[in-house]
């Protein structure tokens, strides 16, 4: 094979939309462009139950992503579990009384964590502790307390 | 009975013989691919021979395998009104498991068969040993540059197979049968880890790379200097590669997404 500027040229091409492919993969489709490591600090709350909450699972304010959740673990004494978020740093002036919940986006969809601002004027500063917390919903707990009440209209009929 | 045992034994030996070759002939190429370095040329002569040429196979392929997920995806997802989430399937898919392995099936049948077949070809006409009168290292000259090429541009082809067939995707997804496309790209954002998903979807393609090209590699070059030798090895190298990528990428799937 005889060795052409023109088969350089194209080796160049190659290579470039390979990599061109790889820098579309990293940035289009996959969220490395939605949390490179910003500026952030960490708040916590104690949920009676985190249902299928996952560590990365988004937190939000009124529909708006503002962290991530960093770490789920167990405390022992109150039984309850302990749900570590990540705020970006910009959003520095939710209230202290922010209350936590666990939702989930529509009937089946992920879980995320959706603070609830309050009205005091002290804000939320790092490794603060959110008091207020509604736990997850867990669907088979809902369907079982309509199965029950069911057969106990039922019985007292 | 004896006989049996005698040839049973034989052929277990034989190929564990075999093996011990190619590892050491994977030894040399690595040590000799510091000498490839220096010229350029001889690599970028490759790349075209092995990633330029199969170029327009990957990217057509991995259009097609794209527009079927694309088509497959959205008749089962609308099935339970979650034709949204098919992004997220196309893109899951195709970057975790299709893209690496089947750019890596096809680049054996392309890039790997032609490969033995130059190299067993070269030996059978005894262009090899003439190269060693004349005191040029054949591993140094011929098969690390044709390693390096295949483990270079593994890796970008299998990039390419993916990033093409999500667009396959999208083409029949969103303009086609009216997935949303606002969705189609958001939910694919925000559930594929650039991490966990993009980057072991790279390693495995690199390691399927260097796989394919060490087969291909060492079955010409182990080659019977006959047409009918240098056939059968061209067999060998497609068989074998299939097996090491498929049997390879349950292994690495294993361990990269096991624990999840």
């Amino acid at each position: 094979m005889q060795h052409s500027v023109k088969q350089d040229t194209l080796v160049g091409l190659f290579v470039a939309t390979g990599i061109a492919a790889l820098f579309f993969m990293a940035m289009q489709i996959s969220n490395l462009s939605a949390f490179s490591e910003t500026e952030s600090y960490t708040i916590s709350a104690a949920f009676e139950n985190s249902g299928g909450l996952k560590v990365k699972s988004p937190v939000v304010v009124g529909g708006v992503r503002v962290g991530r959740v960093v770490a789920i673990t167990l405390d022992q004494k109150k039984f309850q579990s302990v749900v570590t978020m990540k705020i970006e740093s910009q959003y520095d002036q939710l209230p202290e009384d922010t209350s936590a919940s666990i939702f989930t986006a529509g009937l089946l969809g992920e879980q995320y964590v959706s603070l609830e601002p309050g009205g005091m004027d002290e804000v939320l500063v790092n490794n603060s502790i959110i008091d207020i917390t509604q736990p997850a919903i867990v669907l088979e707990e809902i369907i079982g307390k309509f199965l029950f009440k069911d057969n106990d209209a039922e019985s007292k009929e | 009975m004896i006989h049996l045992l005698t040839q049973l034994g034989e052929k277990t030996r034989h190929s564990f013989t075999k093996l011990g070759r190619s590892s050491f002939f994977l030894q040399q190429i690595l040590i000799a691919i510091i000498d490839v370095l220096p010229r350029p040329h001889l690599l970028s002569k490759q790349l075209y021979a092995i990633g330029v040429l199969s170029f327009f196979l990957i990217t057509i392929s991995g259009l097609f395998v794209g527009m079927v997920l694309g088509l497959q995806g959205y008749y089962i997802l609308s099935n339970f009104g979650a034709d949204e989430a098919l992004g997220v399937m196309v893109a899951t898919s195709l970057v975790r498991e299709l893209g690496p392995v089947v750019a890596a099936l096809l680049f054996a049948g392309r890039a790997g068969s032609a490969l033995t077949a130059e190299i067993g070809l070269m030996k059978a006409t005894e262009q090899l040993s003439g190269m060693e009168m004349m005191a040029i290292d054949p591993i140094k000259r011929i098969i690390a540059p044709r390693f390096l090429a295949g483990f270079i541009s593994m890796p970008l082809l299998a990039a390419l197979f993916s990033s093409v067939g999500i667009l396959g995707g999208h083409l029949i997804g969103v303009n086609l049968l009216g997935v949303d496309e606002g969705s189609y790209w958001s939910q694919m954002q925000t559930s594929l880890d650039f991490y966990d998903d993009i980057l072991n979807g790279v390693i495995k393609s690199l390691i399927f790379g260097f796989v394919i090209s060490w087969i291909a590699l060492f079955e010409g070059y182990d080659a019977i200097p006959t047409s009918e030798g240098v056939s059968r090895a061209t067999t060998r190298t497609v068989v074998n590669s299939a097996f090491a990528i498929l049997g390879l990428d349950f292994i690495l799937t294993a361990l990269m997404f096991g624990d999840i």
